[in-house]
């Protein structure tokens, strides 16, 4: 048997040195991670306080002032993100779970694959000309379509997984017990996969929070308070780039905490999903 | 119901025939049929959405197609005043900084998928592959804010001037250091794409089979002669699909690069030289438009966009479907990673 240190010097260099580039790759890459999120907490942690949790913008040149419009605006917009998305996501991701042996169901996986791909900026295109123009206004409806237009690929796919990974052997024992197979699915094969699917639109919840660009010319913007849907509303993402391009110095703090709360959100939405799947992961 | 197929009272269903069979239970219900045909147009919606965004696009910017035809795309001129519209700018920003964002996004992102796959191991790579992912989840616009107060000021600096310098004989590093510009904006979508060509990389190296690199080492291979030579090139298909999915991103990401590359639609050879990106004019430009015309050329720039990503991203897809077989648990992967 020959011994490791038979091997050539260059082989054994060239093979250090290679896996020691990759390490460092990885090394960089968690590095810009955590440099991006300590400047956030850094510079947003000295700028959040009660104000900007309660109060709406001041005008320009008054400084103070917070984003609980721009907060709940978000929180709207993503209700109506999920009310969409998320029924028909479901649907089609059980269609291709349970009915996927056709053609079409690999169309449909092939286009909604396609579909995760579309520029967020493009659909609030086709968001502005579906809605905005007909109804002649900047409005919520039209800010929360387009965030579920994006979300309903995410579901569908992540739904579709949940309802696959759910044992034949449960659905048999069903249809043998001479249950249509309808009800099969309602009552036995969804809630079954109930955990996969929250987690996939959980997952799609966090991803649409931090969209700005399908919000520009649909959500709009607004310094203050909505009393309808059909109005323009502010979001936080939209409220942070304003102020985060503005000249003023009291915007850009203000932009900094309004990253750690988006960002915040958007991390304990991820991370809480990804220590649940683990747990069941463990348990299951 | 669900009857073994004809032959031996032994004969055992394999798993796709118990599906086909399931698939077949009790068709015939009047209720089952409502239900079924219920998900079925859940599924069709996703089809006629995409078609409807397709089709939109076309609409909305068909006064800007009939005006300017197939010279809107090699046209240099962006004058919204004059009503002159050319897209070439434009597509020129959005190569630029999508190449550079390939070329350190890629090694990096590849670098990293390797470290993770080959490695490291147990929860030590749950939490590393985890951090990694994480890129992926902060918001666009946080990257801009951070690429104006942080990016920015460095590269105008410190890294500009240094790589005028060094390198100042290519005119790729000349000109005047403004911090903000399409250096920036490469880097940032650099930044952006990485954890979409590492997670999907580590992916398919993990699917990788065992044997594979096993059979390497025995011929007397290092760790990176294995990786190199029998790893790499069984999972080139899916590595390739991953970098083109960042590509993807690549192209259509609008608020970061909005924020930093500047926004001059100007073709320019420096990279220290300000910008502008597809996505960018339209994130700038769509909701101040005066005219009709300015609106339907900035909608045509999206269905430039639109026809570019969908291209990409569909090459991708089949690339990375070779490898991960989308009825395989392990593609829902794929979809976590924007």
């Amino acid at each position: 048997m020959r011994k490791r240190s038979s091997i050539a010097w260059h082989r054994r260099l060239g093979n250090v040195l290679m896996i020691g580039l990759c390490v460092a790759a990885l090394g960089l890459a968690v590095g810009v991670l955590l440099l991006v999120l300590g400047y956030v907490v850094s510079e947003g942690a000295g700028s959040l306080n009660p104000a900007f949790f309660t109060q709406t913008p001041r005008p320009v040149g008054e400084t103070g002032g917070g984003m609980a419009n721009a907060i709940v605006g978000t929180l709207i917009l993503v209700a109506i993100a999920v009310s969409i998305g998320l029924p028909i996501g479901v649907g089609a991701g059980v269609y291709l779970a349970e009915y996927g042996r056709s053609r079409l169901a690999t169309v449909v996986r092939f286009v909604s694959d396609v579909l995760t791909g579309i520029p967020s900026i493009t659909i609030g295109l086709f968001a502005y000309g579906l809605l905005v123009v007909p109804l002649r206004s900047f409005s919520a409806i039209a800010g929360g379509f387009a965030l579920g237009v994006i979300m309903l690929p995410v579901i569908a796919r992540t739904t579709e997984e949940a309802v696959r990974l759910v044992p034949d052997a449960i659905r048999e024992g069903a249809l043998a017990l001479g249950i249509p197979r309808w009800k099969t699915l309602v009552t036995i094969v969804l809630p079954t996969a109930i955990g996969g699917i929250v987690t996939g639109a959980i997952l799609a919840v966090a991803r649409v929070a931090g969209e700005t660009a399908p919000l520009l010319f649909t959500a709009f913007g607004n310094q203050f308070w909505i009393s309808s849907i059909r109005q323009p509303i502010a979001a936080l993402p939209l409220q942070i780039f304003v102020y985060a391009i503005s000249p003023y110095d009291d915007w850009h703090r203000q932009a900094w905490a309004g990253s750690l709360v988006l960002v915040g959100l958007v991390l304990l939405l991820s991370l809480g999903v990804r220590v649940a799947v683990r747990r069941r992961a463990l348990g299951g | 119901m669900i009857a073994p197929t004809s032959g031996s009272p032994r004969h055992i269903l394999t798993v796709d025939e118990r599906r086909v069979a399931l698939s077949k239970a009790s068709t015939g219900r009047a209720a089952d049929r409502v239900v079924a045909k219920l998900f079925w147009l859940c599924a069709v919606c996703i089809l006629l959405l995409v078609l409807a965004i397709a089709l939109m696009t076309v609409v909305q910017s068909w006064p800007s197609l009939t005006r300017f035809g197939i010279g809107f795309l090699f046209t240099q001129t962006w004058d919204p005043v004059a009503g002159h519209f050319g897209a070439l700018p434009f597509i020129y920003g959005t190569l630029v900084t999508s190449v550079v964002a390939l070329l350190v996004g890629g090694p990096v992102g590849l670098g990293a998928a390797i470290a993770l796959s080959e490695f490291t191991r147990g929860s030590l790579r749950d939490l590393l592959s985890s951090l990694v992912e994480l890129l992926a989840a902060i918001p666009s616009v946080v990257y801009g804010l951070w690429g104006i107060f942080v990016l920015a000021p460095i590269l105008r600096q410190t890294v500009e001037p240094a790589l005028r310098e060094s390198l100042g004989f290519i005119p790729l590093f000349t000109g005047p250091a403004y911090g903000v510009g399409m250096l920036a904006g490469g880097l940032i979508l650099a930044i952006m794409i990485l954890p979409t060509i590492a997670a999907v990389s580590r992916d398919v190296l993990r699917a990788v089979p065992v044997d594979q690199r096993e059979a390497m080492l025995a011929l007397g291979a290092t760790r990176w002669e294995t990786i190199r030579g029998a790893v790499i090139p069984y999972a080139r298909t899916g590595i390739v699909g991953g970098i083109i999915l960042g590509l993807g991103r690549a192209l259509g990401e609008t608020m970061a690069v909005t924020m930093v590359i500047g926004n001059r639609p100007a073709v320019s050879a420096s990279l220290f030289a300000p910008g502008y990106t597809l996505a960018s004019v339209i994130a700038n430009e769509f909701s101040e438009a005066a005219t009709d015309l300015h609106l339907a050329a900035l909608v045509e720039i999206g269905l430039v966009l639109l026809g570019v990503t969908v291209v990409v991203n569909a090459i991708a897809r089949v690339l990375v479907w070779q490898i991960k077989r989308p009825d395989r648990p392990s593609a829902a992967a794929g979809n976590v990673v924007r």
